[in-house]
């Protein structure tokens, strides 16, 4: 038993409708870097909410030892007690206060609820040292980049007497260079005795650093890799990620593909704030009529940014390129018009983009194309035309509910994307992007949605499907497109492609 | 008796509040032993509060947006003051002025929706500005004085009824008017119903229908017979319900309604369905520039004068009626008729809680009361659905 810090046995965690994770096993030994990976949705997330209480003792199944100890954690304030401390991909820093404030942010140095401030600089300085961050403590967080937050995120898990530290995707926002920077803090880190979990998607990364590689995949362990024995290769990694079969999970689809109807070219987008930042680079697709393509990528690798900025510039800043349909050169400034000439975007957060949750089903199905129902010059809503097209449609998609007035936010996840994908078929399309169409629904509803997506090629519309799934990608698209931070970097037939081979593109691994 | 139950559950806040406006009638009709129901002060009651009613109308549409105006008060007294430099200062003609005052409102709404919509800045912040801007510009046009008085044509606008024919002791033209009202209100009632009929919908069982027709009627009639035995209808009720019957038919029915609605309820998702959020806020704050316009002038002509002072907390007046009448402050949610009951409810109790001589202290304490159990009620039904 001796030698693991971190023991976690047979952990089980179910939602509503799914199981997240599946008894799950995760050893961890003092003083190694211990790498986690699988693909989206694998739970890997959801593995280490269990372990640092977000998820609270009682709502999962299995055990979790701790340097020997039994641990029922009811939050996270009682994990980090024991020295379990979690950095998550979006970091928990506020902004406008410096960076030693931030370090004890929830753990002042205090006394009697007065702030010791001379102690607070002063231990803050101290341990940006140990991180390597030369900055002044009282500088406001806001002031430096990314890579440096990172470290005072790391910074303030030490100040808290870590034992074991979590990192979460920590060099997905980051630069080549801060990410070396990141990765040599580990490294040393590890020397002074600390141990660690990486999740991370960048294999490369994984397989420079990490001592142990526990694989997980649909909510199982899939295998633990040494890596200190031998080098453990990317292929490998992969190899664990994927190695699943595809079965009977979609429809039978029967291409029909015509001519070139959408095209984009030379497209490169900044980021909108950060204005120097290229978040899509030089990026050219097309998309035939009754085509259906996937454009497949890690999380962070601009897909959704590219979509969104096509559809009437609704991402970024300093955006160029060309888009044509039909061959010819179109403008689509703005949603109204990408709506006009065609374009749909079904989003990939239904709940913040794509409904009016305190709306009614019939109301936001017709929302985004209420001249179809209006008249006098498209002033005076026919509400019985709404009705009568909105149920037609719901029939169509199978929209399970007592009455379209039942509002969209008491709807089912699977419902509710329904809904949504309603709502831009009401809009009588031409070129259909639909951003993970099936996150967070179920396996039914899944099937019901690629019928839709089939159905709707074979009526001649340009589909475009964007999704984290590699099997959903590979099941659905008639040609595979792959991003990487920013760039098209494959495009594979659905013939040649496979998941080992979209992974390698995706990791940025290169297909050779 | 299920179909009223369920019918009740579905719409407890609507009923709810006519419900609760019943109820505080009845208990002022006892309290002041009936004479809250007297001609004389069922006509005092839309003259009182004709104003904040039409406040309360532009105020929902601001508040569905999810915003809010702070400063349909002052706005009230710079139109006051407006009309009142240039009917008494300066001899303009009436009609004149009154196109000059709503556009003057109208500049106004520009002002605030253009700070608000294109810069960006909380619409808390800029009418909170507004609140002081306008104020300041009152004493500022009226040197701290009153202007008094106004010409009798000015004030028919608050003060004015619909003439008669006739001569009797009963106003013969608001009977036809109530008569013909009730005409309309079945014919649409039954039209509603064959077109949803028409389109497989599912309609109120019939005798549900009649009956809310009938009690509808009754109400409509018995006031109006009242109205008839004082001096008729007053021009204020008049302006009321036709804005009453515009603005519920442009929120309920038409593509800009939808479009208010749908900014209020999800931004972004509006956004990317090609509404255009922006020019949706701006001209909502316009409306209200124009409608609070219009209740400065009510409110100046009732007065018969324009003072520094006028409107003062109406702003407050009109919000709490919006939210007592089923609004929500995250917006996406509320009525027009909604807003009316609310105001009617604060005016009812102003009125009957003045008729039996409680002193203002007490009446804003009740009046406080009031508006925080009725959103609270709101509240406790949302969280238990």
């Amino acid at each position: 038993m001796s030698g693991y810090i971190l023991e976690m046995n047979q952990i089980t965690k179910a939602f509503p409708g799914v199981k997240a994770l599946d008894q799950v096993d995760l050893q961890v030994k003092q003083g190694e870097i211990h790498a986690l990976v699988g693909e989206n949705g694998a739970g890997k997330s959801t593995l280490m909410k269990v372990l640092s209480g977000v998820y609270p003792y009682g709502s999962y199944d299995g055990e979790i030892l701790f340097e020997g100890e039994t641990c029922q954690f009811k939050d996270i304030k009682q994990s980090e007690r024991v020295g379990i401390v979690i950095i998550h991909q979006e970091l928990a820093l506020s902004p406008y206060l410096s960076i030693a404030e931030n370090i004890f942010l929830g753990n002042e140095r205090e006394s009697q609820h007065i702030m010791k401030w001379q102690e607070t600089f002063s231990e803050a300085k101290r341990l940006l040292e140990r991180v390597g961050l030369k900055d002044s403590p009282e500088t406001a967080v806001m002031d430096i980049g990314v890579g440096k937050q990172q470290l005072v995120e790391i910074a303030k898990a030490l100040s808290k007497n870590v034992k074991l530290l979590i990192l979460d995707e920590p060099t997905a926002a980051l630069n080549e260079t801060d990410s070396e920077n990141l990765l040599k803090l580990l490294l040393e880190l590890k020397q002074q005795g600390m141990s660690s979990i990486l999740i991370s998607h960048k294999l490369n990364e994984v397989s420079l650093v990490a001592d142990s590689i526990t694989i997980l995949r649909d909510g199982k362990t899939i295998e633990t890799l040494d890596a200190t024995v031998e080098q453990v290769s990317e292929a490998r990694i992969i190899k664990g990620m994927v190695g699943r079969e595809l079965t009977n999970r979609f429809p039978e689809r029967y291409p029909q593909i015509g001519e070139t109807l959408f095209e984009v070219k030379n497209w490169s987008v900044y980021h909108p704030q950060q204005q120097e930042r290229k978040i899509i680079d030089n990026v050219h697709f097309y998309v035939k009529k009754g085509e259906i393509i996937g454009i497949a990528g890690l999380m962070g690798a601009g897909r959704t940014e590219l979509t969104m900025s096509i559809f009437g510039k609704s991402y970024g800043s300093k955006i160029s390129g060309e888009l044509y349909k039909n061959g010819e050169l179109i403008e689509a400034n703005t949603v109204a018009q990408a709506i006009e000439h065609g374009i749909a975007y079904v989003s990939e957060d239904r709940k913040t983009y794509g409904l009016n949750l305190i709306d009614d089903i019939k109301r936001n199905i017709t929302l985004a194309n209420l001249k179809r129902i209006s008249r006098l010059n498209n002033i005076v809503i026919e509400e019985g035309k709404e009705v009568q097209e909105s149920q037609q449609l719901s029939e169509q998609l199978n929209i399970k509910t007592p009455s379209l007035e039942q509002l969209a936010g008491n709807l089912s996840g699977g419902n509710q994307q329904k809904v949504v994908l309603s709502k831009w078929i009401f809009t009588e399309p031409d070129i259909l992007i639909l951003d993970e169409p099936t996150r967070g629904i179920d396996v039914g509803a899944k099937f019901e949605i690629y019928t839709q997506i089939n159905q709707l090629a074979q009526q001649g519309l340009a589909v475009i499907v964007i999704s984290s799934e590699l099997p959903e990608v590979l099941g659905l698209a008639d040609r595979i497109y792959v991003m990487n931070e920013g760039r098209m970097t494959g495009e594979l037939r659905r013939e040649e492609a496979n998941q080992e081979e979209v992974m390698r593109y995706m990791t940025g691994a290169g297909g050779e | 008796m299920q179909t009223i139950v369920h019918l009740f559950k579905n719409n407890v806040r609507e009923y709810g509040m006519i419900i609760a406006l019943v109820l505080i009638t009845g208990l002022f009709w006892v309290l002041t032993d009936g004479v809250n129901f007297t001609p004389l002060n069922l006509t005092n009651l839309i003259l009182q509060n004709g104003f904040i009613l039409v406040l309360a109308i532009g105020m929902v549409l601001v508040i569905i947006t999810g915003n809010i105006d702070l400063s349909v008060g002052s706005i009230v007294a710079f139109i006051g003051a407006v009309a009142g430099v240039l009917i008494i200062n300066m001899n303009v003609p009436v009609w004149l002025t009154i196109i000059l005052a709503l556009l003057a409102g109208a500049f106004i709404g520009v002002w605030q929706g253009f700070w608000i919509s294109y810069i960006g800045i909380p619409s808390f912040i800029v009418t909170l500005a507004g609140m002081l801007i306008f104020r300041g510009l009152t004493l500022w046009l009226l040197g701290g004085q009153s202007l008094a008085p106004f010409p009798d044509s000015f004030q028919q606008i608050s003060n004015g009824f619909l003439p008669d024919i006739g001569g009797g002791s009963i106003h013969i033209v608001t009977l036809l008017l109530s008569a013909l009202l009730s005409l309309l209100l079945v014919y649409l009632e039954f039209r509603a119903r064959k077109a949803q009929l028409q389109y497989h919908l599912e309609v109120l069982p019939i005798w549900v229908t009649l009956a809310k027709l009938t009690v509808l009627l009754l109400v409509i009639n018995w006031f109006a017979y009242q109205l008839a035995l004082n001096k008729g209808i007053p021009i204020v009720l008049v302006i009321v319900l036709l804005l009453i019957a515009l603005y519920t038919f442009v929120m309920k029915n038409t593509v800009i309604g939808r479009h208010i609605y749908a900014t209020g309820g999800n931004k972004k998702a509006a956004d990317l369905s090609g509404i255009k959020t922006k020019q949706v806020v701006f001209w909502v704050f316009v409306n209200n520039g124009v409608l609070a316009a219009l209740a400065g002038l009510m409110f100046a002509a009732r007065l018969n004068s324009a003072t520094p002072a006028a409107g003062n907390m109406l702003e407050l007046d009109a919000i709490a009626a919006v939210f007592i009448g089923g609004a929500s402050m995250a917006g996406g949610v509320g009525t027009v008729i909604g807003a009316i009951v609310g105001g009617l409810v604060m005016g009812v109790m102003n009125n009957g809680m003045s008729l039996i001589g409680i002193g203002i202290d007490w009446q804003q304490f009740i009046k406080g009361l009031v508006l925080l159990f009725a959103v609270g009620f709101d509240v406790y039904n949302k969280k238990k659905s």
